[in-house]
């Protein structure tokens, strides 16, 4: 269980990060798609660039291994061009609606969000139906 | 203590989030994502009867994903109860009239407002059918904002960059052509 402690630990940070950043405010989101303010923009350019730049690090500097000696490999997406743009706009759609995407759910949902728990119950229930129309949708 | 109520940059936000694809694969060489946990749900959920090929798999290989997203609703438990920002949102001048515009109110002391988050059963039906449209399409998308616009971007990966253009187009139709008449006609 011990083992489990690092991704408590990265997980509660990323919660946190995400409330009071207000990444998790549907307010936040309306804002953004309207071209209101930097501050979204801001948090998604300078976590894509750190992200970016820690991953070369490792790339270059490290020894490529993870603390339990695995050799750290960056999987690839699966090629395809259809279901992510579909997904996305889906996805997209309901984000744009709601306010929320899958990381701030479950961060509203520990702040005892009633809509936001609605809202994640929803998301098994399309999660759910995905998986058994999987075939019969273009990918 | 003052910094753990106020609400935080995006200079402090930002990097504290892209840091999480590092972490990830420096602690136990796995990728950072979110809506996976969606899947991993439903696997175990999935009743012996109803048997959908998406959701049988070994779900125990990615315990570590469910309990970062334990601690995502514990950090936010924290940071939304425990350290709660006595202060609303902070809203540019411009998103303000918007609202206003719309029908809603200024955001008081919750990060989602009242008018679409209240316990309502107008409220809870629109709230439902927005997780689906969530769920459903991250998983169709294979990611969402983390797994896609975060890791899937900073490592490079095209479908990502097709997944975020979806995602942002997605947001721009619902934000600017419904939401307006969400309240109000």
């Amino acid at each position: 269980m011990l083992r489990y402690l690092p991704y408590l630990c990265s997980g509660v940070l990323f919660g946190f990060v995400l409330i009071k950043s207000e990444a998790a405010s549907w307010y936040r989101i309306q804002e953004m798609f309207h071209f209101q303010s930097f501050h979204m923009y801001g948090i998604l350019l300078s976590a894509i660039l750190t992200a970016f730049v820690s991953i070369q690090l490792i790339r270059r500097h490290a020894r490529g291994q993870s603390l339990d000696g695995q050799a750290i490999e960056i999987p690839s997406k699966l090629p395809g061009r259809g279901s992510y743009i579909f997904g996305g706009l889906i996805f997209g759609f309901g984000w744009g609606l709601v306010g929320l995407c899958p990381g701030p759910v479950f961060a509203l949902v520990g702040t005892g969000s009633m809509g936001a728990m609605v809202v994640l119950a929803g998301a098994l229930q399309g999660t759910w139906l995905y998986g058994a129309l999987k075939q019969h949708l273009p990918h | 203590m003052d910094w753990l109520t106020r609400p935080w940059p995006w200079y402090v936000a930002g990097p504290i989030i892209g840091l999480m694809v590092p972490l990830m694969l420096f602690i136990g060489n796995r990728s950072f994502g979110i809506s996976n946990n969606l899947r991993h749900l439903c696997a175990i959920t999935q009743p012996g009867k109803v048997d959908v090929e998406f959701f049988r798999y070994d779900w125990k290989e990615h315990v570590w994903s469910l309990v970062f997203v334990t601690g995502t609703g514990l950090g936010g438990y924290l940071a939304g109860v425990v350290f709660a920002d006595p202060n609303p949102v902070q809203l540019a001048q411009a998103t303000q009239d918007m609202l206003l515009s719309w029908g809603f109110l200024l955001p008081a002391d919750s990060l989602v407002p009242d008018e679409l988050f209240g316990a309502s059963v107008r409220n809870f039906t629109f709230l439902f059918a927005c997780g689906v449209l969530v769920g459903f399409g991250t998983r169709y998308a294979g990611g969402c904002t983390s797994g896609h616009a975060i890791t899937g971007l900073s490592t490079l990966q095209l479908p990502s960059l097709y997944a975020v253009l979806g995602i942002f187009t997605g947001g721009l139709l619902a934000s600017w052509f419904f939401m307006p008449h969400m309240l109000i006609g």
